[in-house]
């Protein structure tokens, strides 16, 4: 390799370092404000105000779906299995909302400790399995569910 | 013991040169020109069965039903949309560090075929996005930066169009390319640094894919198929800014005269 070429490389890769320096450092100060969604756990250590708008995710607990019978108020308990959060919502949840998948709500707390969400969207796992696989699974482990989050 | 290492060091400067060939703008234009109808031939055989086998035979999934069919473009155009980055950038420092034209050329014709990947891939999420999670767009890890990307796609395509003389143009593009691939990992990645509303990786090269297989085949199919497709859109590009880069030159006359 000519001299040239040598200077010209090495100052390629500088410029690369460079920035790869410059972007992690600046992924690293943004920190936790990257996340999406914040998990019940998150939510309670972090000591966070009423009223203030955050998103909180987690699964929705089995058998706690509560619909009102005449208006489309629902509420449910949100956990990541280790601390959970009532979840109130009025309007339309999406298709795959169900008990037992992933769920992210975006809303705030209110006085008494439960969360009033504003939008509820439904998150789906990175599992894709045919119909009669989930059913054999369900037949071997009733109790769990087949597409449970990581 | 003396004639293997002459053997050795005759085998790659056969290799050496064979590749140093690739630098000729007349060499590239004449062997890219026999690959590209095999580039095409490969591309309908995987892609067509590849799309039969993914729309209508594969099993719908257990949850979202048929609208998961979407991942047998979205996933291949995704990959491949960041693949094309890195590639660019490759041959954006080959062109930048030993100025060699094909290169550089080679590097400013990926722009447009990474960008389509890019919109593909934003669209299909979109659309699948709104009967699977209920949005179609939020400002998630995983969304923004394949964003990002779409925009540095424009910015290097925008570079390249706003610089007169060619080759410098070509090497300033380039040195973006070069630069915005600290974009990559953090598309990759960013489903694990980071809670997203996006899932996290299905196929993975190592370790266990939480895909089924008769889900996964056909979506390999199409990886496959999208990787010749944009072997053959590639070399057409390359081969046509070539061209117009030579015009008054003896090898693109004695061609045009001879047919």
């Amino acid at each position: 390799m000519t001299p040239t070429r040598k200077r010209r490389l090495s100052i390629a890769l500088f410029i690369l370092l460079g920035m790869g320096a410059a972007t992690s450092l600046l992924l690293y100060a943004l920190g936790d404000n990257l996340l999406y969604f914040q998990s019940p756990s998150d939510v309670l250590s972090n000591d966070i105000q009423t009223g203030q708008r955050f998103r909180l995710g987690g699964m929705v607990q089995p058998g706690s779906v509560q619909r009102d019978p005449d208006t489309l108020a629902v509420s449910f308990v949100v956990t990541d299995y280790q601390q959970s959060i009532t979840v109130n919502y009025q309007g339309i949840l999406p298709d795959l909302f169900r008990e037992g998948q992933g769920v992210i709500t975006n809303g705030a707390l209110t006085s008494d400790g439960e969360f009033a969400a504003r939008e509820v969207l439904a998150k789906h796992d990175e599992k894709y399995m045919p119909p009669e696989i989930t059913d054999a699974l369900e037949r071997a482990n009733p109790t769990g569910t087949a597409g449970g989050q990581r | 013991m003396a004639i293997s290492s002459t053997n050795q060091t005759s085998w790659w400067k056969r290799c050496k040169t064979w590749f140093h060939r690739w630098g000729s703008p007349a060499w590239f234009y004449r062997v890219s020109g026999r690959l590209i109808p095999w580039l095409w031939c490969g591309f309908f055989l995987l892609a067509i069965p590849g799309l039969i086998w993914g729309l209508f035979i594969a099993p719908p999934d257990y949850l979202q039903g048929n609208s998961y069919r979407i991942i047998f473009i979205h996933v291949p155009s995704a990959w491949q949309s960041m693949l094309i980055f890195a590639i660019m950038a490759v041959l954006a420092l080959i062109g930048i560090v030993w100025r060699i034209r094909v290169a550089e050329t080679l590097a400013m014709c990926c722009a447009p075929i990474g960008a389509a990947f890019t919109v593909i891939t934003l669209a299909t999420g979109s659309l699948w996005g709104k009967p699977t999670w209920g949005t179609y767009w939020q400002w998630d890890g995983r969304m923004t930066s394949e964003l990002v990307l779409l925009f540095l796609y424009l910015g290097v395509i925008g570079l390249h169009q706003a610089i007169d003389e060619p080759r410098r143009a070509a090497r300033a593009a380039g040195l973006l390319a070069l630069v915005g691939v600290v974009n990559l990992p953090i598309i990759h990645y960013s489903v694990e640094w980071w809670t997203t509303l996006h899932q996290g990786t299905t196929v993975s090269l190592m370790g266990e894919s939480s895909i089924d297989p008769s889900m996964l085949w056909p979506l390999l199919l199409m990886v496959l198929a999208v990787k010749l497709y944009f072997g053959a859109n590639l070399l057409t590009r390359t081969r046509n800014a070539l061209l117009v880069q030579d015009r008054d030159k003896n090898w693109v006359r004695e061609m045009v005269s001879s047919t």
